[in-house]
């Protein structure tokens, strides 16, 4: 055979194995509203950036008759492209083969390009949409799975890992999403769950659908599995591109710089938090009035929306932002919107993300459900992120910071490196009428007309208390601010921390509440 | 930039007290849905877990020692037998040998004499 035979031999291998589950399945999939794995990456990735592997990789299985199926790529498309320039490695679940099954080839295709993230040092992008194990192939099935969570585990914090859950993603098969950095979502797309609507049904005879039960509302609102909710596939890919300016390729390297912009002159910040404590407002504006070009990139917008994560630029550097949020249950910590804070501040320690934190809260959320759901362990979580953060912490107390919730957020105590608050803070152990309450309890009780009495007190304690004058007699705030010089002395403070280095004891590694 | 205004209806701005403290804001699902607090009895015989009826050993009106067998509850391939734990009458026994039961019925009540 000549040289020209041999190279058209290989055209039609690959258009072949190209064709994935055939016209057939690929209909099936179109009319689900699903783009297919490929269109996927193509969408994904630079223009003619993407280049694929172990296209000829064939399954193993000789049980059940499996002997007698191609299945073409083992259902799992795997390789390099770049987004905005930046490497990737990528992996795509192909529904229309086998239902996008695992089994052991298909786990290795995906373990190899997890390794090749891993040595190569850039992100890992796992687009998963399979039916689950490939029952067939038995215990080999279930190896291939625990071969990829163990390699989750050990990329993390090291590689940005991404999953993006564009079908169902059930059984086993969601524990390597929940142990990625980031998981994307698609509405009536996506589904994640343990345990089917089926097995609920026969086991327990609860009748629920598979949206009610795993759908990406649910994981954005209610679960916090998610962390971008999407309502077309296209639009996620442009949230997954977004993303990826924002965050560095390793622990090693910075994120890529971006001309530095001024914040739009329609976010005022003086003009957006009211005077009065108990009044709300969007804490995202303060951002946004603080941030370059206003460009404020929220992480779980929906769950948790107590407190608000995400990304911003300062001087054309990534910078995170957590910020008690006063529009949403009074901005107060609980369970959740501690979940939400604490990961979100390792993940930035991690990959050397300075941290930015806004800080108007009137404490813990009250109430049995809280007590009981563990609020002191999910709440410790807080503290023990800021506590061993080692990254540039820079603090604005803008009203609120009271009791617990003040040592919380990112106090000079746990080791911010700046602290700062506008002269509407309010840092004192508890709100002015509980401390009042307390205090002069005797006095209230006592008094000819109490109510008279506990407002008087109130009023005293407030003009003497909640004020940022008694913390910054101590040191513990660093500068009482005026808000328009927030901007300013932030870029000042990430500029001169530029080169911060602190040591921790040695351990193997702390034992945070989780 | 949109100013928030809590008279806006719109918003549906709620108070929440925190120590004493009056704040106007917006409440979520999780706290609206958010259930009371029960202290949990005894004589109250509750489903732990959702499964199917298997057995039940008693009858309403009958009289049970503590430690009497009352039913037995299939879970998860795991047959649960429910032991009285206080000395009483059955008052009322809200299920059928068959039925499946979610999690948290009250499948049996003991009245005291």
């Amino acid at each position: 055979m000549g040289l020209k035979r041999k190279i058209l031999e290989l055209h039609k291998k690959r258009e072949e194995v190209l064709k994935g589950g055939g016209d057939k399945a690929i209909e099936k999939q179109t009319a689900m509203g699903k783009m297919t794995a490929r269109e996927r990456i193509i969408s994904l990735c630079d223009t003619d950036s993407f280049h694929e592997y172990d296209l000829f990789v064939e399954h193993e299985a000789r049980d059940f008759n499996m002997d007698k199926k191609i299945l073409h790529g083992d259902g799992v498309i795997i390789g390099t492209g770049t987004i905005y320039g930046a490497p990737v490695c990528i992996f795509a679940q192909d529904f229309t083969v086998a239902g996008g099954s695992l089994g052991m080839m298909h786990a290795r295709k995906i373990t190899k390009i997890m390794d090749h993230a891993l040595k190569m040092k850039v992100p890992l992008i796992g687009i998963n949409d399979s039916g689950g194990a490939r029952i067939q192939e038995g215990v080999n099935s279930l190896a291939g799975y625990g071969e990829i969570f163990f390699r989750n585990t050990l990329s993390s914090g090291v590689i940005p890992q991404i999953s993006v859950i564009l079908g169902p993603c059930a059984g086993g098969a969601v524990y390597s999403p929940a142990l990625t950095d980031f998981v994307f979502v698609v509405d009536k797309i996506s589904k994640m769950f343990i345990t089917g609507p089926e097995v609920i049904r026969t086991v327990l005879g609860e009748e629920i659908s598979m949206e009610d039960l795993g759908g990406a509302r649910v994981h954005s609102e209610i679960t916090g599995n998610a962390h971008f909710f999407a309502k077309s596939e296209a639009e996620c890919f442009e949230q997954i591109k977004k993303l990826i300016t924002f965050i560095p390729w390793d622990n090693t390297r910075k994120a890529l710089k971006f001309e530095p912009k001024e914040p739009k002159p329609e976010y005022n910040i003086s003009d957006i938090v009211p005077g009065d404590p108990r009044q709300p407002y969007d804490v995202r504006d303060v951002i946004r009035a603080i941030v370059d070009d206003s460009d404020f990139f929220e992480i779980q917008e929906l769950w948790a929306a107590n407190i608000v994560i995400g990304f911003g630029r300062m001087n054309g550097d990534t910078i995170g932002f957590v910020a008690n949020q006063p529009l949403v249950l009074a901005g107060v910590l609980d369970v959740d919107s501690s979940d939400k804070a604490a990961r979100f501040i390792r993940y930035c320690n991690a990959f050397s993300i300075p941290i930015i934190t806004l800080v108007d809260l009137p404490g813990y959320l009250p109430g049995v459900d809280q007590e009981h759901a563990g609020v002191i362990r999910h709440g410790a979580k807080v503290l023990y992120a800021y506590s061993e953060a080692t990254v540039a912490k820079m603090t604005v107390i803008l009203r609120k910071a009271y009791g617990g919730g003040y040592i919380a957020m990112s106090s000079r105590h746990l080791r911010a490196d700046f602290v700062f608050a506008w002269p509407t803070a309010e840092i004192a152990v508890m709100g002015p009428e509980g401390a009042a309450n307390i205090i002069f309890r005797k006095e209230i009780m006592e008094a000819e007309d109490p109510d008279k009495m506990r407002k008087q007190k109130v009023k005293e304690y407030k003009e003497k208390f909640a004020n940022p004058y008694v913390a910054a007699a101590r040191g513990y705030v660093d500068s009482v601010i005026e808000p328009e010089e927030t901007r300013k002395l932030l870029l000042h403070a990430i500029e001169v921390s530029g080169n911060k280095s602190v040591f921790l004891p040695q351990k193997k590694h702390g034992i945070p509440p989780f | 930039m949109k100013k928030i205004d809590c008279d806006d209806k719109k918003i549906r701005c709620k108070s929440l007290v925190i120590d004493g403290t009056k704040y106007r804001t917006t409440l979520n699902k999780k706290f609206t849905n958010r259930k009371a607090w029960e202290k949990p009895q005894k004589s109250r015989i509750m489903s732990f877990i959702p499964g199917t009826i298997l057995k039940i050993y008693v009858k309403e009106g009958q009289c049970v020692k503590k430690g009497d067998n009352l039913l037995i509850l299939e879970a998860m391939k795991m047959q649960n037998l429910f032991r009285s734990p206080v000395e009483g009458i059955i008052k009322s026994i809200n299920m059928k040998v068959g039925e499946r039961v979610p999690k948290g019925k009250l499948m049996i009540e003991i009245g005291y004499q």
